[in-house]
């Protein structure tokens, strides 16, 4: 896979490979030693990836309900999936159209408040610890809590808004056309890990580059543009890439929301809610299990057309990741 | 920017020499005001940045500050849009754990996320230690599959797993949610092994040549030196399991007892004599132990953010 390639050349200087090598060649590699090592981690991905993998792709072309043996039905749960399943549908539009949007916003908005972090010259250090805060918050607790304080009824925040002089501030997550921005708003709050991967990769931004640009009169904005912007690239490329994938598997944060309120038109129902209540709630593991593969196809495309695409706007300083 | 004007200042001086004494004064006024204009721009440029910086953080905490004062008022104002409590309700901290059977929920999550930190930490050190630490065909390979294994969904290995457990009549129980975290974390050893990358080999050649066993070179010499990067990753691993949702509902759910912290708060609107500003006091306690956690440890949980990241 080329994705993880390029995840592993993300890793450090290799050491040891210039004069210490030879002289290492010598002894003797404890091969013993290596296997009792890695043996928590072979039997792991023995029982819980290569064996469930296998088992699900089977079981995609079955009929299953965990208590009798599986029925092997052939393609029946794909035709199902795509031409009578409109669930299926309405999960997958509900979850391109948050990741179309979401990912772009969370993508500007890490870097905003990561450069935000580096202009004063003092005292940033409280605030990266505040935007930082919000990602700490348990995503069961921060999704109630976001429920109940954009309630159009009794919470503050419409008070807030009216307010500040916007009339009828939208329902949130009581109207179906708003919930879905309120999930992301309540996604951007938690930006904080992210935030502090930019951080790292503008404070690595040279100097001399900024210099340079400033001796030639650039305005901030050019500055950013012609400078900041190339370097973030590998950053923002990253985060595009773990965006996609993560945004297929959102579950849980729709999941409490839709609860606490009641999400009739299901405006909430995302791709991996679709997939639990398929397998856990009307226990149709086959069904399930071929939805789940369809994601990991989807997954896999997603990120094959961004890495195809990388080499057209990822600037790597120091060459090319693909050695 | 320092140095930079400062060579500036001496080429300035340069030509200055060539110049009359009048000429020198009529510089001098201009550079001062020139100076003084700077460092009024200086000052303004700093209001505006402490401005943003001020409105962003007002942002960022506004949902926790609710919290807070939403937990501690009574149920009738708790619905009437205020922002701060009157009269203040101490006594909802006290209530929640005799309404809802709180201190049980948070001993479970406590025993699953400690259970599941020794878990990831006891089985992702040695592999993280020969991928980094030891020459070996298949090693880089084996790392591919490693990163790889992290990108995948969880969604495809859900049901067999599932399935595994059942078989095994280990639903509901703790068990499926500890039990793997004894077979190794694609994530923590990739973190791991980035930082033990970083610690020189003239260490270990040392060690081997006076006879130190690969074991004891591990467990010495090379751990100790990586306190910071195991700290992180059993602070990543607790998190991840005191945080988590998805693995209690699929596992625990069907006996109460068994209850976390996630799964008692979504379940809370339903319970007996429930009321929402009690819904506020418990997330602000579920939310508590991780917030201080984070001010006593936050060094180690930015670097380990970071580590995972594209640097280096």
């Amino acid at each position: 896979m080329q994705l993880t390639k390029a995840v592993a050349s993300f890793s450090p200087r290799k050491r040891g490979e210039g004069a210490l090598a030879p002289a290492r060649k010598k002894l003797k590699v404890p091969y013993l030693f290596i296997f009792l090592c890695m043996s928590p981690w072979i039997f792991g991905i023995i029982i819980f990836t290569a064996y469930p993998m296998v088992a699900s792709f089977y079981q995609s072309f079955t009929k299953f309900n965990l208590i009798d043996s599986p029925e092997w039905v052939g393609l029946e749960n794909f035709h199902r999936m795509f031409f009578e399943d409109s669930d299926f549908w309405l999960a997958l539009r509900n979850t391109v159209w948050i990741s179309a949007i979401s990912i772009p916003l969370r993508i500007a908005f890490a870097m905003f408040t990561a450069w935000v972090l580096t202009k004063p010259k003092r005292g940033s250090s409280i605030y990266r610890t505040i935007f930082f805060l919000p990602s700490m918050v348990p995503t069961v607790a921060a999704s109630m809590v976001f429920t109940y304080i954009f309630n159009p009824a009794y919470g503050p925040i419409n008070r807030g808004l009216e307010a500040i002089g916007i009339k009828d501030p939208p329902f949130w997550f009581m109207d179906p056309k708003w919930s879905k921005w309120g999930l992301i708003l309540l996604g951007l709050w938690g930006i904080g890990d992210t935030m502090i991967i930019y951080l790292a990769g503008l404070l690595d931004v040279p100097k001399s580059l900024y210099e340079a640009a400033s001796l030639e009169g650039a305005t901030q904005w050019q500055s950013f543009r012609y400078v900041t912007l190339p370097m973030m690239t590998p950053v923002i490329f990253f985060s595009f890439v773990t965006g996609v994938i993560g945004s297929f598997q959102y579950f849980t944060q729709a999941y409490v929301a839709s609860g606490q309120v009641n999400d009739y038109s299901h405006a909430m129902y995302f791709y991996a809610t679709h997939i639990y209540f398929t397998a856990f709630r009307a226990y149709e593991m086959g069904y399930a299990s071929a939805l789940a593969w369809v994601l990991l196809v989807i997954t896999l495309v997603c990120t094959l057309i961004i890495l195809k695409t990388q080499k057209r706007w990822v600037h790597y300083p120091n060459g090319s990741l693909f050695k | 920017m320092g140095s930079l004007s400062e060579r500036i200042t001496i080429q300035m001086s340069n030509v200055l020499s060539h110049l009359s004494d009048e000429k020198i004064i009529e510089i001098e006024h201009h550079s001062k005001v020139a100076r003084r204009k700077k460092r009024w721009h200086d000052f303004l440029e700093m209001v505006s940045n402490h401005t943003l910086l001020i409105f962003l953080s007002t942002i960022f905490i506004m949902p926790l500050y609710l919290v807070i004062v939403i937990s501690l008022m009574n149920k009738g104002q708790a619905e009437t849009r205020s922002i701060w409590p009157s009269p203040f309700m101490w006594h909802n901290y006290v209530e929640v754990f005799t309404a809802v059977p709180f201190l049980k929920w948070t001993l479970n999550t406590l025993f699953v996320s400690l259970m599941g930190t020794i878990g990831t930490v006891v089985s992702s050190v040695p592999p993280a230690y020969v991928l980094s630490r030891l020459q070996w065909k298949g090693r880089n390979t084996t790392f591919v599959i490693i990163l790889g294994t992290m990108m995948l969904p969880g969604q495809v290995t859900m049901i067999p797993v599932y399935i595994i457990f059942s078989k095994l009549h280990w639903i509901p129980s703790f068990l499926p949610l500890i039990v793997p975290s004894f077979f190794s974390s694609a994530f923590s050893i990739f973190l791991l092994r980035q930082f033990f990358t970083s610690i020189p080999d003239e260490i270990s050649d040392a060690a081997r040549i006076d006879g130190c066993s690969e074991f004891k070179l591990m467990m010495r010499i090379v751990v100790p030196l990586a306190k910071p990067a195991i700290a992180a990753i059993a602070l990543f691993a607790f998190l991840g399991s005191w945080n988590d949702f998805f693995g209690p509902l699929l596992y625990i759910v069907e006996n109460e007892n068994l209850w976390t912290l996630g799964i008692g708060l979504n379940a809370f609107q339903g319970l007996h004599h429930v009321q929402t500003n009690m819904m506020m006091t418990a997330s602000a306690l579920f939310m508590a132990p991780v917030i201080v956690i984070f001010f006593f440890s936050q060094k180690v949980f930015i670097e380990g953010v970071t580590l995972t990241g594209v640097k280096g």
